[in-house]
C-alpha cells in the first residue's frame, strides 16, 4: 500500500513540476490576496499583526481551494477515469497518494504565506517559525479534506463552483483551530488544544477519505 | 472455457437503459467486431466487459470474476481498455505515463523502451502527450497493450486516428496477439483490414441482433 500511495503522490509531484501551475498561478494568487489583506485592515502595525493570523488562513484556504480544483482536473475526462479504473488501484492508497501530493504542495506554498505574513503583516519572526508545525497539520487536514471533497465535486459538471460550496464548510474546523493555534502563538498564550482538534479532524477526514474514496471513484 | 458470459444483462445510465437484456459468450483466443449504429450501445458493452460498469439486472462472468460483484475492480487489472478518448495524463510523456501505470499494475517496466520504439515513438517518448497528435496518442496506447498483455483486448474504435502505417501495425498487433492465446473485442464502424479473421456481433437498440463466425 504504502509503495502504491508513493508511486501516486509521485506521479501528481511530477504533473505539477512540469505544469508550474502553483509556482506562476497558485502562489502569485495568494502572496496578491495577502497583499490586499494587508491594504483593507489599515496601515497600523498593531492592527496588522493582530489580524494576521485571520487572514492567513483565510488566504490558505482559498489557495487550498485552486490547489484541489486543479489536483481534481487531474483526472477529470472520461479517458483518464478509465484509465485510472483500469489499472484497478486500491482507491485507499489512491486518495492517501494524492493527498500528500498535496500536502507537500500547500505545505510549501503555506510556508512561503508564512514568510509574506511576516514581512507584510508585521507577525513575529517567532511566532511564524513555532507556528510552521501547524500549519504542516492544517495543510495535512486541508488535504485530506480536499482529495475528498475534489473527488465528490468532480463528479459534477460545475465542479469549479461546487467545489467552494462543499468544501469552505468542511475546512472552517481546521481555519477556526490555525487561526487560534498561530494567534495564541502571537500573544503567548496555551495552544494545546487547537492541536488536539486539528489533529481530530485530521484522523477523522483520513478515515472517511479511505472508507468512501472507492465509492466515490465508481460514482 | 468461455471468456465471458453474460446472460440477460441490464445496464442503466440513471433510468435510461445502454444495454437491454444482453445474452453473450466470447469463446477464447477469438476476434469479435461489435457493429451497430451509434447509440447501440457498443461502447457499453466493452464497459461492460472490462468491468467499468455494473449490471442493474442479470448475470455474468468475465475471465471468471462476477460481474455483478466487487469482483469487477480485480477484473480490471486482466483487461486492456482503448478507448475514443487520450487516456493518459497530459503533461507527462509516454514513457512517464507507461512507467506509472506498469508500477501500478507489477508489468514489466523494462519492456517499455522497445514497445514504444515497436510503434514508432522512440523520438517522440520524452514529449508531453499533450503535444502529440491524436494517432500517436493511440500508438502509446497499442504500446501499453504490448507491455500489458492482457488476457482480453476492449478497443473502441482501434482503427480511428491511424494512418496507413499504424493500421497495418494495428493489424499486426491484433494477428499477433490473438495467436499467442489473447481475446479480442473491438468495435467498429467500418470495415476491419482482411488479416483480421473476426467474428461479428451485430448491435440494436441496446440488444445483440446478431453473432456470426
Amino acid at each position: 500500500m504504502i509503495r502504491l500511495v508513493l508511486l501516486v503522490a509521485q506521479k501528481d509531484l511530477l504533473i505539477e513540476r512540469r505544469s508550474r501551475v502553483l509556482l506562476w498561478q497558485v502562489a502569485p494568487f495568494g502572496l496578491m490576496t495577502l497583499v490586499l489583506c494587508g491594504l483593507a485592515v489599515g496601515p497600523t502595525a498593531s492592527t496588522q499583526a493582530r489580524l494576521a493570523p485571520g487572514l492567513f488562513y483565510i488566504v490558505l484556504t482559498l489557495v487550498s481551494l485552486l490547489v484541489i480544483n486543479r489536483t481534481s482536473q487531474l483526472e477529470s475526462s472520461r479517458g483518464t477515469v478509465t484509465s485510472i479504473q483500469i489499472l484497478g488501484m486500491d482507491p485507499g492508497s489512491v486518495f492517501l497518494g494524492k493527498a500528500l501530493a498535496m500536502w507537500v504542495q500547500l505545505a510549501t506554498v503555506g510556508s512561503a504565506l508564512l514568510v509574506g505574513t511576516t514581512v507584510l503583516l508585521h507577525v513575529s519572526v517567532r511566532a511564524a517559525v513555532l507556528t510552521l508545525p501547524v500549519l504542516l497539520l492544517a495543510s495535512a487536514t486541508l488535504s485530506l479534506a480536499g482529495v475528498l471533497y475534489g473527488r465528490i465535486a468532480a463528479s459534477s459538471a460545475n465542479a469549479g463552483t461546487l467545489l467552494p460550496a462543499l468544501a469552505l464548510p468542511a475546512f472552517a474546523p481546521v481555519l477556526i483551530a490555525g487561526e487560534r493555534a498561530f494567534s495564541s502563538l502571537v500573544v503567548a498564550s496555551p495552544l494545546a488544544r487547537w492541536v488536539w482538534l486539528l489533529s481530530v479532524a485530521l484522523v477523522a477526514y483520513a478515515s472517511v477519505g479511505l472508507l468512501l474514496y472507492g465509492a466515490l471513484e465508481e460514482s | 472455457m468461455a471468456v465471458a458470459s453474460l446472460c440477460d444483462v441490464v445496464v442503466t445510465a440513471g433510468s435510461f437503459p445502454l444495454l437491454s437484456g444482453v445474452t453473450l459468450t466470447l469463446e477464447p483466443t477469438v476476434t469479435y467486431v461489435i457493429t451497430g449504429s451509434n447509440g447501440a450501445g457498443k461502447t457499453s458493452l466493452l464497459r461492460l466487459l472490462a468491468g467499468l460498469e455494473a449490471p442493474s439486472r442479470g448475470s455474468g462472468t468475465v475471465l471468471g470474476f462476477d460481474i455483478c460483484s466487487s469482483q469487477r475492480r480485480e477484473l480490471r487489472r486482466h483487461v486492456g481498455w482503448l478507448g475514443h478518448e487520450m487516456s493518459f495524463y497530459a503533461d507527462l510523456s509516454p514513457v512517464e505515463n507507461l512507467k506509472f501505470a506498469a508500477r501500478t499494475t507489477g508489468a514489466d517496466v523494462a519492456a517499455i523502451t522497445p514497445a514504444l520504439d515497436r510503434v514508432g515513438l522512440a523520438q517522440r517518448s520524452k514529449v508531453p502527450m499533450k503535444f502529440l497528435s491524436a494517432g500517436q496518442q493511440r500508438r502509446v496506447s497499442m504500446a501499453w497493450f504490448m507491455v500489458r498483455r492482457p488476457q482480453l483486448w476492449l478497443m473502441d474504435e482501434p482503427y480511428a486516428s491511424l494512418d496507413d502505417e499504424g493500421r497495418d501495425l494495428l493489424s499486426e498487433l491484433l494477428v499477433t496477439a490473438q495467436t499467442s492465446g489473447a481475446t479480442i473485442v473491438l468495435t467498429s464502424h467500418g470495415l476491419l483490414p482482411p488479416e483480421i479473421d473476426a467474428a461479428s456481433i451485430v448491435m440494436v437498440g441496446g440488444r445483440i441482433a446478431k453473432v456470426a463466425s
